[in-house]
């Protein structure tokens, strides 16, 4: 009934695409590209629990169209599976206005540039030299300039 | 380096799920939950789609908790992108193509949006899917023309009033006795459009609602400035 190789291959192409996004994710550099990744893990992941809920000579759990309800598949992860595309593409859009917003900021998408330019906007608000890590430990560095919005707020302290 | 770990962990994740696929029975699954409700979610819920039974019927909380993760998506995409200068540049128009056939294709697309949120108890589709459909047409004309001006006010009344009614119907069912979204008005024929009790009615404001949120969230994702 079950033909060799054939849940192998499913399976394997659902964890392959959860994988190849997970890749992405780990190894791109571009934020976009970091988002796109995020959808194709999300897919296998979307596909692994739907494969979770089949089984062989299964039928769409839908009454009415003289399929016996022991050939239906599990209903319950074709739900999840629903939930989880829908908060998915929440997920997504949020992503992408956050991209819009950092590319807006700071002119790029590449995660080092963005990085790089972060680290010295970071230093150069708390008046630190740029090139200190921010691991370092903090007890040397001197005290954060305060603001001028504060400084001119009235002679009080 | 960082890539070899990378590929590393990768492959990991990669052996690691295939060994737990191998262990699992593929294609005779534990069906213990799901047989139960294959077998009485005709009787209760009168849904011919089951999933939509699922959905609405046995875990209704759980839905209204995924259009609030949705809502506050959107909500904090709204706050994220912020609103637009009125000076600032927007692409051009685009080809003569893609304008008639955003024209052509909006009614169409509204008939399909609703024709699979009303039929969501019936057929394989449903208020998020029907949603995403809705969504897509009004989102069409804002791609042919982006200075197309976006309601987001009236965006905003559909998504809440949806919102409202869906809650409405949950707290109905509440005071007339029942559990938080219990189906009410029993159950009707089974495969007809008029079954289910408040499946129907539950579903068209996830569709309104879901259109609505997507819509708005589309037109500001396109709206966004970048160039600046």
């Amino acid at each position: 009934m079950m033909p060799a190789g054939l849940p192998f291959l499913f399976y394997a192409g659902a964890i392959g695409l959860l994988v190849i996004g997970i890749s992405g994710i780990v190894l791109s550099r571009n934020l976009f590209r970091i988002i796109l990744a995020l959808a194709l893990a999300e897919a296998g992941a979307n596909l692994l629990l739907v494969l979770a809920g089949w089984h062989w000579g299964g039928s769409a759990p839908i009454l009415g169209q003289g399929k016996a309800l022991e050939t239906m598949v599990d209903p319950v992860p074709q739900a999840l599976v629903l939930t989880a595309i829908v908060i998915g593409v929440g997920i997504q859009a949020l992503a992408l206005a956050l991209a819009v917003r950092a590319y807006r900021a700071y002119g790029t998408l590449d995660m080092r540039r963005l990085r790089n330019r972060m680290n010295r906007d970071i230093a150069a608000a708390a008046g630190i030299p740029a090139e200190s890590s921010r691991d370092a430990p903090a007890g040397g560095r001197p005290t954060p300039p305060v603001p001028a919005a504060h400084r001119s707020g009235g002679g009080r302290a | 380096m960082r890539n070899l770990a990378s590929l590393l962990f990768a492959g990991g994740l990669a052996f690691l799920l295939m060994a737990i696929a191998a262990l699992l029975p593929f294609g005779h699954p534990p069906v213990l939950a799901g047989g139960a409700i294959l077998e009485q979610a005709a009787d209760q819920v009168g849904a011919a789609n089951i999933v939509t039974a699922v959905v609405l019927g046995y875990r209704g909380l759980d839905t209204l908790g995924e259009i609030t993760i949705l809502f506050a998506a959107a909500a904090g995409l709204g706050l994220v992108l912020g609103r637009r200068r009125a000076g600032a540049p927007r692409d051009p128009d685009a080809g003569p193509v893609l304008r008639t056939g955003a024209a052509l294709m909006f009614p169409l697309l509204v008939l399909v949006g609703f024709h699979i949120i009303l039929h969501g108890h019936l057929t394989p589709g449903g208020g998020f899917q029907g949603g995403v459909i809705l969504a897509a047409a009004f989102f069409l004309p804002l791609l042919a023309r982006p200075g197309t001006p976006v309601d987001h006010p009236g965006l905003s009344l559909v998504e809440g009033t949806a919102g409202a009614v869906f809650i409405v119907t949950g707290l109905v069912a509440l005071l007339t006795g029942g559990e938080f979204l219990q189906p009410l008005l029993g159950t009707g024929t089974l495969g007809t459009l008029f079954s289910a009790g408040t499946l129907p009615i539950l579903y068209l404001a996830l569709g309104l609602k879901v259109g609505a949120e997507l819509a708005g969230l589309l037109a500001r994702l396109a709206d966004a400035e970048t160039d600046t």
